[in-house]
């Protein structure tokens, strides 16, 4: 018997640092001073320390960079940690991989793996053939989630001639098909089009939700999906945890903040928001296409809404658009670190 | 074990649905036979180049040696490079080697279960090859019923010693695929000229003599060539010895080259792990 203080997945101080890249080719055309290809060694976690519960759906949410990908790789047992400790399923990553094998499934999105040769549910049905799954179950667990997926048209289908989202949800169908305990999906619903990703996303929940003993670890770099799905999650930047908790919880960390969103015609100087009193933090994307920017603001209060506008129309800049927000957890983000999700 | 075997019966059944199911079965099955066939005429030529040249002076055992010894290259060539192949095709076109890797199996299984259907296909080159050269080319072949069992148990020796350097280059390829490619087609070329494939032993200098008697392959092509052809006297610097000796070279160093395969391949997947490189993608 595990106890109930058992965590599915927990790392202590998990660090990960890749060797500097050589980029030859990338070198020579830049010239010389090479500055983003002076590739030194990438913190790409930094002491990183959670405990997941078995049951529970948590979401990782962070840009690009921000390390997901990485640590999805070392709790699936295919990238070893540099320093620190992981433990999924109650057993090391690093020096008993085998049981948790038996345990776990990873499905990544926004790529496109598969035997080109084989039908997709022949590829499916190979890959749970690995876990010795019963050939006949895995064969109408297929056939049902392929009816869910929506790729039951395409079932007999060569892998090779499936599009790009089909494929996904034929990788999607084999992270599920073997009935995993500990399911880690990184950026699942990445690229697909708005109606498979809320099938995906709905099924996940159901999943975690109507079976016991099921968890999830998801990566995403979209905030509603991982506040929508999320029992808890933790907010991750430049390979650190800025904060873990419930969606609601953290969104209440900025309860007495306010949220104001600008769309402007496209300024150059953000400077003189930088020093504002009451300016907690702000982002500022270009719609370069639009000529347009747009500027989220998180405030202590309403106070320095007057300064902000007549700063922009100072620079000639006509405000389009101004909008007071509910807070979300992208704002919880730009709160932090002073930047957007992407 | 029930894990080995389970690995073993899903990577052999992938690698034959791969190996066989790229096109139609009559066209499959007219490819299999034409491309052994087309080999053997190569080999035709190559030869009648050669007494062009004028040093074999169109002997008949000459010419069977050859034949011989290239037929049985097949399995040199298609296991060796096919074994390469299944990390570089699973990371690079498929990629689906982090979801292989990651499933309860043994990756080492994998790559033998793979390369077992690449050895199937061979066996049959092999075949049609010998049979071509035996009723066309008067290629001299003779193997008694008793030698039946001897010859098979060398073969397997051969193609496990073929599948142990496979997997070497494969356990080095996680770590540097480019240079591996070149090695894998590389070394092939380098057992064409050191292990008597396509002349004897004794046309070499003696540095390169002692580099064939390294490679258990010389000893699988003499003894597989005695067993096949005893008519043939080609003089090979492995006449001294006998049958049974010539098997105890080829037992000892192809478990030496079996241990040895593992324990690169071992080192090599740790040392991928480590630096995170076992689903990297070169893009050439
Ligand atoms: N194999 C690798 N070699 C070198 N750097 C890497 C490698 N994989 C990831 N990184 C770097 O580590 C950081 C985190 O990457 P990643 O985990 O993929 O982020 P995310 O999934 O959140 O977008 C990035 O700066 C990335 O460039
Ligand atoms: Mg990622």
């Amino acid at each position: 018997m595990q106890s109930p203080m058992t965590y599915a997945v927990e790392t202590r101080d998990l660090t990960r640092i890749f060797a500097g890249k050589k980029k030859r080719r990338f070198r020579r055309k830049a010239g010389s001073n090479g500055s983003e290809d002076s590739l030194g060694p990438v913190t790409a976690l930094d002491g990183v320390s959670l405990g997941i519960k078995e049951g529970e759906l948590f979401g990782m949410l962070g840009p690009n960079g921000a390390g997901k990908t990485t640590l999805i790789k070392i709790l699936a047992t295919l990238l070893l940690p540099t320093a620190g400790q992981a433990f999924v399923a109650g057993h090391d990553v690093a020096k008993d991989p085998f049981p948790i094998r038996q345990r776990i499934n990873m499905v990544s999105g926004g790529e496109t793996s598969g035997y080109g040769l084989l039908t997709a549910r022949e590829n499916i049905w190979m890959f749970s053939q690995f876990y010795g799954v019963p050939s006949k179950v895995s064969k109408e667990r297929i056939d049902d989630l392929m009816h869910i997926f929506g790729l039951w048209d395409k079932r007999d289908a060569k892998v090779r001639m499936l599009s790009t989202g089909q494929r996904q949800k034929m990788n999607m169908i084999r992270g599920f098909v073997t009935d995993p305990d500990i399911l880690f999906l990184d950026e699942p619903t990445l690229g697909l089009d708005v109606n498979a990703a809320r099938v995906i996303r709905e099924y996940v929940m159901n999943w975690v939700r109507k079976r016991a003993g099921k968890t999830v670890l998801l990566t995403s770099h979209y905030m509603a999906e991982a506040d929508q799905m999320c029992d808890r999650i933790a907010i991750i930047d430049k390979g650190r945890i800025l904060a873990c908790d419930t969606p609601a919880n953290l969104k209440r960390m900025i309860r007495t903040e306010t949220t104001f969103q600008l769309e402007v015609d496209t300024i150059r100087d953000t400077t003189s928001f930088v020093g504002l009193r009451g300016v907690k933090n702000f982002s500022h994307k270009d719609d370069i296409s639009k000529n347009r920017s747009h500027l989220t603001f998180i405030l202590e209060d309403e106070g320095p809404v007057a300064e902000i506008l007549s700063s922009i129309t100072s620079q000639g800049a006509k405000v389009h658009s101004l909008q007071k927000s509910e807070p979300t957890l992208e704002d919880v983000f730009i709160s932090m670190v002073g930047r957007g999700l992407d | 074990m029930n894990t080995y075997w389970r690995t073993f019966k899903v990577a052999a059944w992938l690698g034959w649905e791969m190996d066989s199911n790229w096109t139609e079965p009559w066209l499959f099955v007219l490819y299999s036979v034409i491309k052994p066939v087309a080999g053997a005429f190569i080999l035709v030529l190559m030869y009648v180049v050669f007494v062009a040249i004028g040093r074999p002076q169109g002997d008949p055992d000459a010419f069977s040696y050859m034949y011989i010894g290239n037929s049985f290259f097949i399995f040199v060539a298609s296991v060796l490079f096919g074994t390469f192949q299944v990390i570089q095709s699973d990371r690079e076109w498929y990629q689906t080697i982090r979801y292989v890797y990651i499933s309860p199996i043994s990756y080492y299984v994998y790559i033998l279960g793979r390369a077992a259907s690449k050895i199937a296909v061979s066996v049959f080159a092999v075949a049609i090859t010998l049979v071509f050269g035996v009723f066309f080319l008067g290629v001299r072949m003779h193997l008694a019923l008793s030698d039946v069992p001897l010859f098979l148990v060398t073969t397997i020796l051969g193609l496990a010693v073929l599948l142990a350097i496979g997997i070497c280059l494969g356990g080095i390829s996680f770590l540097t695929a480019k240079h591996t490619h070149g090695l894998a087609e590389g070394i092939p070329g380098l057992f064409y000229v050191f292990c008597g494939v396509l002349f004897p032993l004794s046309v070499l200098p003696d540095w390169g003599q002692a580099i064939g008697r390294a490679i258990p392959l010389t000893y699988w092509f003499d003894i597989t060539r005695r067993l096949l052809a005893p008519t043939i006297s080609v003089n090979t610097t492995l006449g001294g010895y006998d049958e049974p000796t010539i098997l105890l070279f080829l037992v000892i160093s192809s478990i030496a080259f079996f241990g040895l395969s593992v324990v690169i391949y071992k080192l090599g997947e740790y040392f991928a792990r480590k630096a995170g490189k076992i689903d990297m993608t070169t893009s050439y």
